[in-house]
């Protein structure tokens, strides 16, 4: 099953691998696609640990991940309590 | 609730997606910062039509041609001084200045002291990467002692700048330093620096994995931004155990590199003085031709 939670601008991601390296929960893996550069960008692996923290989101220097909630798979998520900015959310 | 955009979202209101992707290397810290000032600029809701970006040469000057907003691509070292031009011209302009640390703290050294000096209401990010990134790898006033450069092939001699003890000395408003792999407190730091009145300068210590980290053999990708990590400690952290700690703790830490904030303070700005100036000798006129 695709899981829709991490979508990834493959043209985009260069394979430094710092998502993959600094998420919490080791949710994410190379895929194997090769995109234009030769290098695999990230997906989530077949067992979704994502607990949607948004960290590979922030953190990824070519802005290539956006993380959203999966409506269609009802997966538990923990609902992020802190904006990017660290205020909790009104 | 407040709906949080996702970086998809965030991308389409602030990047240049025509100049997309970067020139940047693979692993390298500059595109972080520049998507920590996006986040901190969707927290503010500024007009982006009222944000100028000005920058200097160099890897981290390149960054405003990235942002989707007016921006000036200066000379080597003189970002600063556009920046001081931009406000004199209309202060109702909110400046940021991308500079690297060979632009800010080396060429353009003196501008820098003068606009810290006059408290001038801009914001200024120095990306320290410890080298000149993008002509290859000399020797940037900022490198640590032994770092290797290719005009320092057996170690650097020279003590480094510290920049943000250096902008505390000379009364700067606002002044911070953080790295790259942790996003919430420079997001919201970059936030209070753009919001000050007066002079802010936010230093990011970036890796720079293709000058500075495989010359200095800091490893992979992986293992040069874990060197951050290790080689970094809150300043709040370092006090408290130089304060308290025991003696191999205090060892365990000396050496690293404090993150925080330095200095917050509300000193006039000099628009701020020099419209007051103004006011001042209007009255004055208007007093004498009164008592005429
Ligand atoms: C007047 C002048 N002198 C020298 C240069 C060559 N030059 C271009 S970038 C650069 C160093 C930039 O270093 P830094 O500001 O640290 O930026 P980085 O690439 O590391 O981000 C130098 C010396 C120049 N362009 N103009
Ligand atoms: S952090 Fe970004 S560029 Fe790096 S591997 Fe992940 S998606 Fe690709
Ligand atoms: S959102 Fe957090 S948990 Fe999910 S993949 Fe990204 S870093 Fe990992
Ligand atoms: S040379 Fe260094 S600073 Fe310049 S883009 Fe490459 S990694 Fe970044
Ligand atoms: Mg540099």
């Amino acid at each position: 099953m695709v899981c829709l939670m991490i979508e990834v601008r493959e043209d985009w991601c260069k394979g430094c691998n710092i998502c993959i390296d600094r998420c919490p929960v080791d949710a994410l893996e190379e895929s194997d696609i090769l995109n234009r550069r030769g290098v695999r960008p990230p997906k989530l692996k077949e067992k979704n640990d994502c607990n949607f923290c948004r960290l590979c989101e922030l953190i990824c220097p070519d802005l290539a991940i956006t993380v959203f909630p999966d409506e269609k798979e009802k997966k538990p998520v923990k609902k992020t309590l802190l904006t990017p900015v660290g205020g909790k959310i009104k | 609730m407040v709906k949080i955009k996702t970086a998809d979202e965030l991308n389409k209101k602030f990047l240049r997606e025509g100049m997309w992707p970067t020139i940047f290397c693979n692993g390298c810290g500059h595109g972080v910062v520049l998507e920590y000032t996006f986040w901190a600029l969707e927290e503010l809701g500024l007009d982006m039509d009222k944000v100028i970006f000005s920058s200097g040469i160099g890897c981290s000057s390149r960054l405003p041609g990235y942002i989707n907003a007016d921006g000036l691509h200066t000379t080597h070292g003189r970002a600063i001084a556009f920046a001081t031009g931009i406000k004199a011209a209309d202060p109702d302009f909110n400046v940021i200045v991308f500079t690297g640390d060979g632009d800010c703290a080396g060429i353009g050294g003196n501008h820098f002291i003068h606009a810290a000096r006059r408290n001038i209401d801009m914001t200024v990010i120095m990306i320290n990467n410890f080298i000149y990134g993008m002509t290859g790898g000399q020797l940037a006033p900022t490198a640590p002692l032994g770092s290797i450069a290719t005009t320092a092939p057996y170690g650097n001699i020279e003590h480094p700048f510290d920049i943000c003890n250096l902008a505390c000395a000379l009364g700067a408003n606002y002044v911070a330093r953080w790295g790259v792999s942790h996003p919430y407190q420079p997001i919201k730091s970059i936030k209070e620096g753009i919001q000050k009145k007066g002079f802010s300068l936010l230093e990011f210590l970036a890796p720079c994995p293709t000058a500075y980290g495989r010359r200095n053999k800091l490893g992979d990708i992986k293992k040069h931004w874990e060197w951050y990590d290790n080689n970094t400690i809150l300043k709040e952290d370092l006090e408290k155990i130089m304060k308290y700690g025991s003696e191999q703790e205090k060892e365990q830490v000396k050496d690293k590199i404090p993150l925080g904030v330095f200095q917050d303070i509300q000193k006039p700005g000099f628009f701020e003085a020099y419209e007051q100036l103004v006011d001042r000798l209007k009255e004055k006129e208007s007093k004498s031709i009164g008592g005429k």
